[in-house]
């Protein structure tokens, strides 16, 4: 029998429960008294100048209390970058405000440039509908290369639309290009990373409050990281001491990447509860959810790869424009640089890389990291190009892979764009995959899709990534404004229960059902006895959230940490009950005992008397039993995989059927293996998504085309196959005590190039001499490349 | 305003509403049955499925006066009389069908009109039946699998994982 509970079991989840039977509790399920709504005015034009706005019909309509514009917070400040990119001249990236309310110029559609807080949500909306607005339209800068050439600015002040042109590793820059030069034979691909919307179900929802006796603030928001979202609205936008606000994110409803970020709204209805005395919820609708949620992706690169006679790898070289749309969102910085251009080596023992990146301001939404976030980007460029190397070549793509692929013996392994990966075995993934996805049997499923009229195809990819976000020396010599660390409190009350506070925050993941499992394990303990709690900043020590597959790796270690300071206090206790020397106490099922005797004291009991500290040496021991650590760890966590797929390709229309898609996946240990698939599953879903369905269109003046279901194409059920997912090959991390990785994004990053690999090899085994299709690879696409 | 009365799971109910008011506010706020969630404003994502005279219905496309007299089941009425989770819940539960849950409930309001269709569907007739209904977290593979399983089939020949 498995084991259902600790470290390795799938155990159910507890939080299911709340789920299951509709008593979860999601921002937007939050009522207070008194709660009056704001609605949002937003831009209608992609790009203009605001001439006037005149809000005094709207202030008159039935059931309206504030009308507020931009210039109510021309005084506050704006919304920050939190990562700080230098170009290739040393210059710093450029900064332009990112305001509460639009004020000045409009810049996206979209962009809120007045509020109307009314009684009930219908009254905010019609009043919205009457406030008059005079915008001068401009000419929208939507393309990259039209932006990069343009005269005239998404942003005056600064005078351009690029926000830095970086260059990674830029010493190796002069190497890189005589490599590719000299080189026996190069591939070149020109491809486009789809810009995609990250879509939780939850639209974004925030409620402000405030507390005139206090003058404390209160915000609950839909956030993956409440503790950041205090800091930015504390320390740059709002101005609101720290200790006069509490961020809480109660259930949340997906996030993907998008919900990391402080929005505009947060702040708007923290300033009009204070104004009005009451509190005041906005929840998005989902038109505004496209409109406004930092969007992923959008890179459009140039990708060469060089390789010997022998198809060793000399060099890879790239040149990216990335969008970061018409403000810079909080982490929109660092997904198209050190999230991607330094996971440029892949798996791989290359020698040199270089990649440029510019990134560009549009009049579109902001870009920021969506699952995966850079990482996505880097496989999809490296494995594209990969794959068509091998095909010039005439190579079979996975011997190609592995006559490069970094060896056991070699780690730890510091790729040629500068990361040290700590341990992993690509060849033994491959191995896996080849077995578990009956590679061998291809040519027989083939002939049987052949037979229906269909052309089918095969793809391969591996992948590496650096997640479990962190390590603050090292991004912080990369460019972060914050340190990368989480925290976690493990506090045992008297009667024997536990509360974990964690700085992570789960809005899908499991973390209230994982994290009990390892302290269970720990302690020895009934892991129904350990609750989490998460998501409030007045509860929590402190916290930089979930994302980056980041939580097990990062504040799972904290509250290993937190634990193990626990394990030690008790003993103390322990030994003074049992008037022994806490060196010779022994922890095992719960049970303090002195070594080599039959004298012990329960969990229970140590948790209690830590409490009634009656005969304490109080000069040597403290009462009470609550525990705090930081934890910071020394490296990213560095997972990896083998993917492959197997796709169905009708000739006659286009149309792209996934058939079979196999994950192996290095997750290094695994805590509840149950909740690792399900992580690759999603990603998966998402990473097919972005192959083969989900496009987001602006036209040419900057309106969205795609700003809702009718309009984006969502993955549904009828567009995906099962999937076959493996993680049992894991190679443990090497530097934090669960010896786990990330595991959160994988299958975003390693599907997308599967999936594009197996359409070509589709195509070519028709006859058919494409060698590239953009995603997404709708029949449309797929048909008009088979045209020729 | 319009005065309503209906049935929400078992128990009668009414209330004044506008003409404007959905089905899915009047539940959310006048009840507060927050269990039915709004994911979208164009009937695409299902996370408001209820049942309406047994039928499944997107309660953000229903004005609330359109289901006076009407007998309605959300997910709060779901559980068993002990409230345990009824096969449907549990299977979710088993076989990890949700993560973040806020298109659960519309999942498993679904599930539970396609049951009472076809109590046996096949994988793709319930991957068909669910294309009303948007999960981003799950990839799906665990919905349908749930969903096999609360109908009694076998699930332990799906894919290995």
């Amino acid at each position: 029998m498995p084991k259902d509970t600790g470290i390795g079991a799938s155990t159910k989840r507890r939080e299911d429960v709340r789920f299951l039977t509709g008593r979860g509790k999601y921002t937007d399920d939050i009522q207070t008294y008194g709660e009056c709504a704001a609605v949002f005015a937003r831009s209608t034009v992609a790009n203009g100048v605001i001439k006037s706005i005149d809000t005094s019909a709207a202030a008159a309509m039935p059931g309206v209390l504030a009308v507020f514009t931009g210039e109510d917070f021309a005084d506050v400040g704006g919304n920050p970058a939190g990562w700080l990119i230098n170009s290739r001249n040393g210059e710093p990236m450029k900064e332009p405000k990112r305001p509460v309310l639009a004020h000045g110029k409009v810049r996206h559609v979209g962009d809120a440039y007045a509020a109307v807080i009314a009684e009930t949500v219908q009254q905010a909306r019609d009043a919205v509908e009457a406030i008059t607005v005079d915008i001068e339209e401009l000419p929208a800068l939507i393309n990259m290369k039209d932006a990069l050439a343009a005269d005239h600015y998404v942003h005056d002040e600064i005078g351009t639309n690029q926000c830095f042109d970086w260059g990674w590793i830029e010493d190796n820059r002069a190497a890189t290009d005589e490599a590719i030069r000299n080189a026996h034979h190069v591939t070149t691909l020109e491809l486009v990373n789809n810009r995609l919307v990250p879509n939780a179900m939850e639209p974004r929802c925030s409620i402000g409050h405030y507390n005139p006796g206090t003058d404390e603030y209160m915000l609950h928001t839909t956030s993956q990281n409440p503790h950041l979202t205090r800091l930015l609205i504390s320390a740059f936008v709002m101005g609101i001491p720290e200790n006069k606000l509490t961020v809480i994110a109660p259930d949340v409803g997906g996030g993907f990447g998008s919900k990391i970020y402080h929005y505009g709204e947060e702040a708007l209805v923290l300033a009009a509860a204070k104004k009005l005395g009451r509190s005041v919820k906005w929840t998005a609708e989902r038109t505004e959810s496209f409109l406004t949620d930092a969007h992923g992706r959008d890179h459009v690169t140039k990708i060469e790869l060089a390789l010997d006679a022998d198809g060793k790898f000399l060099a890879f070289r790239t040149e990216t424009l990335a969008n970061v749309g018409a403000y810079l969102s909080n982490f929109s910085t660092a997904t198209p640089t050190f999230l991607h251009g330094t996971l440029m080596a892949g798996n791989y023992t290359v020698p040199l890389v270089y990649v440029n990146v510019k990134a560009v301001f549009t009049n579109t939404a902001p870009v920021d990291a969506y699952r995966g976030a850079g990482r996505p980007e880097a496989t999809y460029s490296i494995e594209r190009v990969i794959d068509k190397a091998a095909r010039e070549l005439g190579m079979d793509p996975i011997a190609l892979r592995r006559k490069n692929f970094v060896k056991p013996d070699q780690y730890p392994f510091t790729s040629a764009a500068g990361l040290e990966y700590d341990s992993g075995n690509y060849d033994a993934l491959m191995d896996q995959m080849e077995k578990i996805a009956d590679v061998a049997g291809f040519a027989e499923r083939r002939k049987a899709s052949e037979a229906k009229g269909l052309l089918r195809g095969f793809g391969v990819n591996a992948y590496i990534e650096a997640c479990g976000i962190a390590p603050s020396n090292l991004v912080g010599v990369l460019g972060s404004r914050v340190g990368l660390y989480d925290a976690a409190t493990v506090r045992v009350n008297a009667t024997g229960n536990l509360s974990v506070m964690v700085g992570a925050h789960s809005h899908g993941q499991g973390h209230e059902t994982v994290f009990p499992q390892v302290v269970a394990e720990m302690l020895g303990i009934d892991p129904q006895s350990i609750d989490i709690v998460h998501g409030d900043t007045s509860k929590i020590p402190f916290g930089m959230g979930t994302y980056g597959s980041r939580s097990l790796a990062v504040c799972g270690s904290a509250v290993v940490r937190a634990t193990e300071k626990i394990i030690a206090k008790a003993k103390k206790i322990a030994a003074h009950m049992l008037e022994a020397a806490d060196t010779d106490i022994e922890l095992k099922d719960g049970v303090f005992s002195v070594a080599g005797t039959d004298k012990s004291v329960s969990f229970g009991e140590v948790a209690l008397k830590a409490y009634i500290p009656h005969n304490f040496p109080l000069e040597d021991l403290e009462p009470g039993l609550e525990e705090t650590a930081f934890y910071d760890p020394a490296n990213f966590t560095y997972p990896s995989g083998a993917y492959c797929c197997e796709v169905e390709v009708d000739p006659e229309t286009g149309k792209v059927r996934v058939d079979r898609m196999t994950a192996v996946d290095d997750f290094g240990n695994v805590i509840n293996p149950m909740v690792v698939t399900g992580q690759v599953h999603g990603g998966l879903g998402q990473g097919i998504g972005q192959a083969l369905v989900e496009s987001t269109t602006y036209d040419e003046n900057g309106q969205l085309l795609s700003a809702s279901y009718m309009d984006y194409t969502m993955p549904r059920a009828d567009d995906l196959p099962f999937y076959t997912v493996d993680h049992s090959k894991g190679n443990p991390c090497t530097h934090n005590p669960l010896g786990v990785k990330g595991c959160g994004e994988a299958g975003a990053i390693g599907s997308p190039p599967t999936v594009v690999n197996a359409v070509i090899d589709a195509l070519q085994s028709g006859g058919m001499n494409v060698t590239h299709i953009d995603m997404p690879m709708t029949p449309h696409r797929v048909w008009s490349a088979m045209q020729g | 305003m319009t005065k309503v009365t209906m049935t929400v799971n078992g128990k009668a109910v009414s209330g004044d509403v506008e003409g404007r008011t959905l089905l899915v506010d009047f539940l959310r706020s006048d009840l507060r049955l927050t269990g039915t969630h709004v994911g979208c404003d164009t009937s695409q994502c299902g996370a408001c499925v209820v049942h309406v005279d047994g039928k499944a219905v997107k309660s953000c496309t229903m004005f609330a006066i359109e289901a006076d007299g009407a007998e309605v089941a959300t997910i709060e009425g779901q559980a068993n009389a002990d409230g345990s989770l009824n096969v449907i819940q549990q299977a979710f539960q088993d076989h990890h069908g949700l993560q973040c849950g806020f298109c659960t409930p519309g999942m498993v309001m679904s599930a539970a009109a396609l049951l009472k269709e076809n109590p046996t569907p096949s994988e793709a007739e319930i991957r068909e039946y669910l294309e009303g209904n948007i999960c981003r977290c799950t990839g799906y593979h665990n919905i349908v699998k749930a969903i096999m399983a609360a109908s009694g089939q076998d699930v332990e020949v799906i894919a290995a994982e």
